[in-house]
């Protein structure tokens, strides 16, 4: 059974989303999306300061199975990149809301994060695709 | 139209297998970790439900002068019973019909063909037993089940009283009662292919996976046959390109000249044409995977993948294409726009457990 912890916001495309105390936002994918995906082998992060809107493709995941776009579920700064994905990407299977964390942004308007669903709403999401 | 089962549905679903369509049946892709399953087979052994493939046996008077006509290779090298072949049947333009695997049995000959192109070939079949005293059987009753792996024909006569597969050679078969047991597989491994009665078969499943044999899914044997170097039909070979250009040449017997047989000319004239293109490896010299329909850039010209994975064996990713014959040397992937280092190998990648290539 997939874990959504509630303190997270989340895409339907299966991006979370966390504010921290310092006003940024950390992207990730969640534990749904990486069982589904299977073993990760690779992970293409976006460029550093590169300014992406909501919904925008910010990196790749590739799994053994497939290659599946990572969309930036808010808009705004790429302020940092998890660079131990480079070397471990099987860190998104182990720790999806932890360590396997993809990249941090500095939001345009925090608000925006409204917008996202809670872990209720996304939990739904996950139950519908699966039938 | 509903999914075909074979007979051991209900034990993957029951041992937590994730079922997809695969041909038009329910099949498991993997029953937890494909990697996992990748492993058990190079490095103990797993087992593939693959009752889904066509079994056809063909008896009658006609029979040995049917399939000569109707197989790129030559049953006729079948010197004894009990020996089997790798080989493709094509179509009057030299195309793949589909490959399969043609055993010589004591009274009967027996052709295993892919699942996915069962109705086709069933029907390719009978389409060319005109003027032939052939009897064709398309044996649905059997099951079929490919155990894998250093370990697997030691923990295969443990559960059976099957003796005599460890002495038994690659693309040899023997015959106990209505089970026929092949040193034949599709993962580069030691191991069995065994067609026994399908209400058999799941004992034999049972009793194999009590022995500590990994039920394995269709998406390691995907990753084990491209290590080893082996070709899926639909995917690196079909209709629309021939044996010569699908790194097949070895199964197409020219020999002896008098022997015809569909397809024959075609091939012939294309192989004096020159063959344009080849069907070849390619290892990734960067992070990321290789995936089929990805495009080649090579200096003798464009080619593009057939079968790209992550090799879980060799920690990198490895893939087959069709690239211009006279390419060698370096070439780069088209990953998403990005032009990525790859190289040229000859396949296989992986066999018994060990990296094989130059």
């Amino acid at each position: 059974m997939s874990e959504f912890p509630t303190e997270l916001r989340y895409a339907k495309t299966h991006e979370w989303a966390r504010l921290e105390e310092d006003g940024t936002v950390t992207i990730g994918i969640s534990d749904h999306a990486q069982g589904a995906l299977g073993d990760v082998v690779y992970v293409e992060l976006p460029e550093l300061d590169v300014v992406v809107e909501s919904g925008e493709e910010a990196g790749v995941v590739e799994s053994v199975k497939a290659a599946s776009d990572i969309y930036a579920p808010i808009g705004g700064t790429i302020i940092a990149i998890n660079e131990v994905l480079e070397d471990a990407p099987e860190t998104v299977n182990q720790d999806p809301y932890g360590d396997g964390w993809f990249f941090r942004i500095q939001p345009t308007d925090v608000a925006d994060l409204d917008q996202l669903l809670d872990a209720d709403g996304y939990a739904e999401v996950c139950e519908s695709e699966e039938h | 139209m509903a999914l075909a089962r074979t007979q051991l549905f209900d034990t993957h679903v029951a041992a937590g297998a994730r079922m997809v369509d695969f041909g038009g049946w329910e099949m498991p892709l993997h029953y937890g970790s494909q990697i996992e399953e990748h492993n058990a087979v190079r490095s103990a052994a797993g087992m593939f439900d693959v009752s889904h493939m066509t079994i056809i046996d063909l008896d009658g008077p006609g029979a040995f002068a049917y399939l000569r006509n109707l197989t790129a290779n030559d049953p006729a090298k079948l010197t004894d019973v009990g020996h089997a072949q790798y080989g493709v049947l094509l179509n009057d333009k030299g195309g793949v019909v589909d490959d399969l695997i043609v055993y010589r049995r004591a009274n009967c000959w027996r052709a295993v063909v892919n699942a996915a192109t069962r109705a086709k070939v069933l029907a390719w079949f009978k389409q060319h037993a005109t003027g032939f005293d052939v009897n064709i059987r398309h044996r649905g009753d059997l099951a079929m089940i490919a155990v894998q792996g250093p370990e697997a024909i030691e923990r295969f006569e443990q559960v059976t009283d099957v003796t005599g597969t460890a002495e038994m050679k690659p693309f040899k078969a023997l015959e106990r009662g209505e089970w026929m047991v092949a040193r034949t597989g599709y993962t580069g491994e030691e191991g069995v292919e065994v067609m026994l009665p399908a209400a058999e078969g799941i004992a034999l499943w049972k009793n194999l996976a009590d022995a500590r044999v990994a039920p394995c899914g269709l998406a390691s044997r995907d990753t084990l046959r491209l290590e080893a170097g082996l070709n899926l039909y639909g995917q690196d070979m079909d209709e629309t390109n021939d044996p010569l250009e699908s790194n097949l040449a070895w199964t197409v017997a020219l020999d002896p000249p008098d022997r015809n047989f569909v397809g024959r000319a075609a091939v012939e004239a294309r192989k004096a044409a020159g063959v344009p293109r080849k069907l070849t490896g390619l290892v990734l010299d960067a992070k990321g995977v290789i995936r089929h329909g990805q495009r080649i850039v090579t200096e003798a010209g464009e080619g593009e993948v057939t079968s790209g994975i992550f090799s879980p064996t060799l920690g990198y990713s490895i893939a087959l294409a069709r690239l211009p014959r006279a390419a060698k040397g370096t070439a780069q992937v088209d990953i998403r726009g990005k032009l990525l280092p790859c190289r040229i190998v000859r396949p296989p990648f992986v066999r018994n457990g060990k990296k094989v290539f130059e």
